[in-house]
């Protein structure tokens, strides 16, 4: 297996610890003058997406996580897994409720999505920055009220929710940040 | 900053005019008191012993050494400086840059500028007095100095004995006081969780409210320090804090050739067993000792870290003209 030394760390780099993949958030080195040299990291755990901190001593090595991102395209769910589709390859693969987590609400048939494999499986989805949606529910009874202050709910075609201006209407698509999951604008449907 | 911008200086034009004032400043200061200014060697046949510091190699072919011979830039001034002092030359600085492999951070550069300077007669205690003028007279305001003894700082801070600790001791204190991952850190010596400590829990409280100098060291740390017998023994050295940042380094210097060529065995023996290059020992420095240099007193203090500090920078790219990354 390939192994990282301390020397080779830095944003970005993918490597297996307590026998989760991790990915290195900031590196520091730490050294007193005449003493023993550390590196303190900042850590993700890409299976929890927990942040930690950890020591290492300088010149110790780690394991090479195998973990890749690639764009896939989103084909379907069966209630247990969420399928999705290599567009230039055509293979499949499946991510369990444990990768998709909270953006499954953001998941709509045939969007590109980010895929972060670890030997092959899907570890993380993330879904399109933006996406459109469809309205399926929103009170309507609101018409009225032009101050315009807190919106109101709405729930979109793949069950999310979110704050929309008052004068949205059920059957519109509008645009949704999925990063914040903050209403973008109203959007004409292609 | 993008790839077309990376011929221009790490730090800002207002930066190297406040390194210049500061250099002219230190120079005044050294000619008020009469420490004669020297240039020694940075290119040397020997190179430090030392297993913690790492020196950068280079070779010399030509006339008297048609084959190549090699030589070490220099990690610190010290040995020749010290050679210069046996040979009668009186109070000594040097301001210089330095070279240390494998460091490179917020903190460091593998190049960076050492102020050295020596003080025949005097003890640590006089040296630390004299750094503090010399900070004091670079700056406006003042700033209080602190001396805390290295078990007063591991006391106040830790409620820890750092000459009685046990590994066990200094490991289950890394944990408690919530050291990221030393549950699993593989440190085989005290020293290094002693190291461990120091760096990640005492340092970021020294120097806050003005300098803090801790002295008096274990004498398993001592490296070229004189030490002095008492219970526990204690290595005569000292370091200077200021913002929880380490500046300087200093020695009631060991003059004893044969204590001296001691250490720097051991150092190599330590080096061999963690597989690290065997270093050319500095036999001109033993044969210096052995010939007699005088009693006194010698500090290091990282200039580039100086400037950091004192401009309320805290990273030392924005003090360095060029750093590693665009020289």
């Amino acid at each position: 297996m390939a192994s990282y030394s301390t020397n080779e760390f830095k944003g970005g780099l993918k490597f297996m610890m307590d026998g989760d993949p991790c990915s290195i958030i900031e590196n520091e080195f730490v050294k007193p003058g005449k003493g023993q040299a550390f590196n303190r990291v900042k850590i993700r755990n890409l299976k929890t997406g927990r942040v930690l901190e950890k020591t290492f001593k300088s010149g110790e090595s780690v394991e090479a996580a195998d973990v890749h991102e690639t764009d896939m395209q989103y084909l379907y769910s069966d209630g247990e897994f969420w399928h999705f589709m290599d567009p230039e390859s055509f293979e499949q693969v499946s991510a369990d409720k444990a990768a998709v987590a909270e953006n499954a609400k953001w998941l709509k048939e045939q969007a590109n999505c980010m895929v972060t494999l670890w030997n092959g499986s899907p570890i993380i989805i993330e879904p399109p920055k933006f996406v459109v949606l469809n309205v399926t529910d929103t009170d309507p009874g609101l018409k009225g009220d032009t101050s315009g202050s807190g919106g109101k709910p709405a729930t979109l075609e793949t069950g999310a929710v979110v704050r929309v201006p008052l004068f949205v209407q059920i059957g519109e698509a509008i645009k949704v940040d999925t990063r914040s999951g903050e209403y973008v604008s109203r959007a004409k449907e292609d | 900053m993008t790839q077309s911008d990376t011929w221009r200086p790490s730090a800002s034009l207002e930066m190297i005019r406040a390194r210049a004032e500061m250099l002219g400043r230190i120079r005044k200061f050294f000619s008020q008191i009469g420490v004669l200014e020297v240039e020694t060697p940075i290119c040397s046949h020997f190179a430090t012993t030392d297993p913690a510091i790492e020196s950068f190699a280079t070779r010399y072919t030509g006339p008297v050494a048609a084959q190549g011979t090699d030589f070490y830039l220099h990690t610190s001034p010290e040995f020749p400086m010290k050679r210069l002092l046996a040979a009668g030359s009186g109070a000594i600085y040097q301001i210089c840059k330095v070279f240390r492999n494998g460091e490179l951070g917020r903190r460091h550069n593998p190049e960076f500028t050492l102020l050295e300077w020596y003080r025949p007669g005097f003890d640590h205690f006089q040296l630390m007095d004299e750094l503090a003028g010399l900070i004091n007279r670079l700056i406006d305001i003042p700033l209080q100095v602190e001396q805390l003894t290295y078990a007063e700082a591991f006391k106040q801070i830790l409620a820890l004995d750092p000459h009685t600790a046990t590994i066990e001791n200094l490991r289950c204190c890394a944990i408690e006081q919530g050291v990221p991952g030393a549950d699993v850190l593989n440190l085989t010596s005290r020293d290094g969780w002693l190291d461990l400590l120091l760096s990640q829990l005492l340092e970021p409280q020294l120097g806050k409210s003005g300098m803090t100098f801790i002295y008096d060291y274990p004498v398993s740390q001592a490296a070229l320090a004189r030490v002095r017998e008492g219970d526990p023994p204690v290595a005569e050295r000292f370091e200077l804090y200021l913002s929880g940042v380490e500046l300087a380094n200093g020695f009631h210097e060991l003059t004893d050739g044969h204590e001296q060529l001691q250490r720097f065995k051991a150092d190599n023996r330590c080096r061999q067993q963690s597989q690290q290059s065997l270093m050319p020992m500095d036999e001109s420095l033993i044969e210096a000792l052995d010939a007699g240099m005088p009693s006194c007193s010698g500090v290091a203090l990282g200039l580039d870290r100086l400037l950091m500090v004192l401009t309320g920078n805290d990273d030392i790219r924005q003090v360095l003209a060029f750093d590693i990354s665009r020289a």
